[in-house]
């Protein structure tokens, strides 16, 4: 994924620029996820890095190496503040990628994890992060086996980037792939939505909003590996990331598969749905870091759903929609008054960055 | 509660079929035609209302002028531009404030005027402008912390004011006969501050109905019925379905607050062009927090961008897909117009949620 | 823009500022238009300012008939 960080308070540049046709400047647009993100990828990217594996563009890469099935995957995590209810970078930094391994029906086999501090960072806030990589590591059942830290000058790095990379095994018989996906498969969440990115923004400076809200973030291998174990019909898993729920399922309709959600089936607290109001937010557009969602064939679903529910990472999963095959393919919420319109992928980040 | 639903929509079925030919509803306010969309209304109505989108979008009605000045003085060193969110995305000549941004100009979003006074108080060294859009809920804001800034004698704080008023744009809509308007949603928050009686001259004068709504589903479609009902019945009625929050008079502290700082004068409007008594201007005891003067600026020429048909859209002439730009040259991604990069813009709102029909 | 929504004061700081409190969502504004307020009270917020007061019951109201509306989980608003 590619990520965008402002030129800061002190006016440092960030990151390197690419030239890109937005007044031939990088916006942090770009960075957001949504359509620009996409314009990035397809204009810029994929023409000069394209190859069978990188143009899937799949959350891990899937490669057969000597026989095996690997799955491989990196992140970047700039996210601001570096701690916020529920989490911190280093949490994300390990959730983010090993869940990037579970949605194509991994297990975490190793991370490599790269740190860019800033000059003045306290040692106090490095601890802290690194103790989060420890502890959500080793719930994850994952180590860091390798890795490298940079430190830069002082107005660079907003405290620190972490990039981890992670290395996972494809679980024998398991084929996660949107191609799987048919007319009539149930369309499940795993839990409660938008959590992280309303968490985040609480603690946004500038934002004067505070929430009960914490951050979702959490390792999924364990339930979602349990999930494609148990069940042949799982097509598909999603992590609902930047661009929330509402961009996996523009996804799912620019793959060619049309999905009709019930708006009121999507489980949310109150909390969160108060505080996506009081920002101006449609909450399926915000991120989650804790969740997936998950296409399955209806005849699986019910027992898809018991098995998450079992799992303290599941207990709030639901059914929220199905598959169809309306042509030409379009995701339709069905609102809560009865009415429905499009679900399309959000265009680009709003409020700054917040993974 | 879905006993409520159901019962509300056979209601504006029936008002539908009651009528005779087409009803043509304005929504006024930005948001009201952003949660129409959002909330799937516009699948629920009867084939013979026509929703039409009003001037109710602050970011959209901002003449291309202002939009000019607020990035140049964004520009010049020393100087912190303040806004609210859609204001950095507008284009300009030389860019947009989030493009002048990513060059090197100091640029904030801030979420409340407040949050631009406190700005000023965290970095005495910078010329902060507080740029105020929006209609009479926002102008009190923007009085309140001049005010303030006044009192505490925050020396480094300014601001560029194009604050509208909603009444007067309705009776200009109606004088010209640009759009044939039925009956009018009123905006749920402007009224808040101004009260539902502000609309009695809409419908005395001009014989239209209003019904004032919140931003809630069943309201909204409750606020629908009601103005189609009325048209069936050919009569046009002042109605109020936000009780909650809107009372007859208003909100009197902020009217006076808005009334201290500011007056009436003539005001340049995307798309209806210059409406007098429309806007708001700060009064002499307070020019000297006026950044146009601060800053000795110059209103450049205002021109549309080329093709940007905007203004057509704003009044409801055209609807998005009629715009020669709409979804090809004009996307949020690249908007040439304002009626694109404001979220309450009719054509964002439209090619969000609307271009592809369900 | 943001839809304004109902909260509860919380408590009075200085310079007319208060905080709100909104189904486990803190946030602060600025009371000048609807002072005086005390903690209790149900006031509508929209861009940081509390614009108008409102009835209890009334809002009340709205938010059961949202619950009712959209997707209730159990009221968690921390995480397991």
């Amino acid at each position: 994924m590619t990520k965008v960080v402002s030129r800061g308070e002190s006016g440092a540049l960030g990151t390197t620029s690419e030239q890109v046709n937005v007044g031939g400047r990088i916006v942090l647009a770009h960075g957001g996820g949504g359509e620009l993100t996409d314009e990035l990828l397809r204009g810029q990217i994929l023409p000069r890095l394209g190859n069978p594996a990188l143009n899937r563009l799949a959350d891990a890469a899937t490669l057969e190496v000597a026989g095996a099935r690997l799955a491989l995957t990196t992140d970047a995590y700039v996210v601001q503040p570096l701690v916020f209810p529920g989490g911190d970078i280093g949490r994300l930094a390990v959730c983010g990628t090993v869940n990037d391994l579970a949605m194509v029906g991994a297990e975490p086999v190793a991370l490599a994890l790269s740190m860019v501090l800033e000059e003045g960072l306290d040692e106090a806030v490095l601890q802290r992060v690194l103790d989060s990589i420890a502890s959500t590591s080793r719930e994850a059942g994952v180590n860091v086996v390798t890795g490298d830290t940079k430190v830069v000058e002082h107005g660079r790095a907003e405290g620190m980037y972490i990039t981890t990379t992670g290395l996972g095994r494809v679980l024998d018989g398991v084929s996660l792939d949107v191609d799987h996906v048919q007319a009539g498969d149930a369309v499940l969440i795993s839990g409660t939505i938008a959590e992280h990115g309303l968490a985040v923004l609480s603690r946004r400076k500038g934002l004067s909003f505070a929430s009960d809200l914490v951050s979702d973030a959490a390792p999924l291998a364990g339930l979602a590996n349990a999930l494609v174990r148990e069940l042949k019909g799982v097509r598909l898993l999603r992590d609902p990331t930047r661009g929330g729920v509402a961009g996996v399922l523009a996804d799912l309709a620019a793959a060619g598969h049309s999905v009709e959600i019930e708006e009121s089936a999507v489980p949310i607290t109150p909390t969160a749905r108060a505080a996506a109001d009081l920002l101006g937010l449609d909450p399926l557009t915000v991120a989650n870091e804790g969740k997936f969602v998950a296409v399955v064939a209806c005849e699986q679903a019910h027992r898809a759903l018991g098995l998450c529910r079992e799992h303290r990472l599941g207990a709030n999963a639901a059914v929220i929609g199905r598959v169809t095959d309306r042509q030409p393919a379009i995701a339709e919420l069905m609102t809560a008054i009865g009415g429905r319109r499009v679900i399309q992928k959000p265009y680009g980040e709003q409020l700054p960055r917040i993974c | 509660m879905n006993e409520q639903i159901e019962q509300l929509r056979q209601r504006l079925r029936s008002a539908g079929q009651a009528v005779n030919g087409t009803v043509r509803i304005m929504e006024v306010c930005g948001t009201h035609t952003v949660e129409i969309f959002r909330q799937g209304i516009r699948s629920l109505l009867p084939a013979n209302v026509k929703l039409i989108s009003g001037p109710g979008c602050p970011v959209c009605v901002t003449s291309q002028r202002f939009i000019e000045m607020a990035v140049r003085l964004a520009r010049q060193h020393g100087v912190l531009a303040a806004t609210y969110g859609d204001m950095i995305r507008v284009p300009a000549a030389a860019g947009s404030l989030e493009q002048v941004r990513a060059e090197g100009a100091r640029v904030q979003v801030v979420f409340s005027a407040r949050d631009a006074l406190v700005l000023a108080k965290e970095n005495p060294k910078l010329e902060v402008v507080f740029v105020a859009v929006g209609f009479e809920t926002t102008a009190p804001a923007t009085a309140d912390a001049l005010l303030l800034a006044e009192r505490e004698k925050i020396r480094n704080f300014s601001v560029l004011a194009e604050h509208k008023l909603v009444v007067p744009a309705m009776l200009a809509l109606l004088e010209g006969g640009r759009a044939r308007i039925d009956g009018f949603m009123c905006p749920g928050h402007v009224s808040v501050i101004i009260g539902s009686e502000a609309y009695r001259p809409v419908v005395q004068q001009a014989g239209r109905a209003c019904v004032v709504a919140g931003f809630e589903p069943l309201p909204i479609v409750k606020a629908l019925t009601r103005l189609v009902e009325m048209a069936a019945e050919g009569v046009a009625n002042l109605e109020n379905v936000y009780t909650v929050a809107v009372s007859a008079e208003g909100n009197r502290r902020a009217q006076q607050l808005i009334d201290q700082v500011f007056e009436r004068g003539p005001a340049t409007w995307r798309g209806l062009g210059q409406i007098e008594g429309s806007g708001l201007r700060l009064r002499q005891a307070y020019r000297q927090f006026d950044a146009f003067e601060r800053f000795g600026l110059t209103p450049g020429p205002d021109q549309e961008p080329p093709g940007c048909r905007c203004g057509e859209v704003i009044t409801g002439s055209i609807e998005p897909p009629q715009c020669p730009l709409f979804d090809g040259v004009c996307r949020p991604t690249q908007p040439v117009g304002p009626c694109m990069v404001s979220s309450e813009g009719t054509c964002q709102a439209w090619w969000k949620y609307h271009r592809v029909r369900v | 823009m943001c839809l304004a929504v109902p909260g509860q004061i919380e408590d009075l700081r200085q310079n007319d500022q208060a905080t709100v409190r909104m189904q486990g969502n803190t946030v602060e504004v600025c009371t000048t238009l609807v002072a005086p307020v005390e903690p209790g009270e149900w006031v509508l917020v929209h861009a940081g300012y509390a614009i108008t007061k409102i009835d209890a019951q009334q809002a009340a109201e709205t938010w059961a008939l949202l619950d009712e509306m959209t997707g209730r989980a159990s009221d968690v608003a921390g995480n397991p």
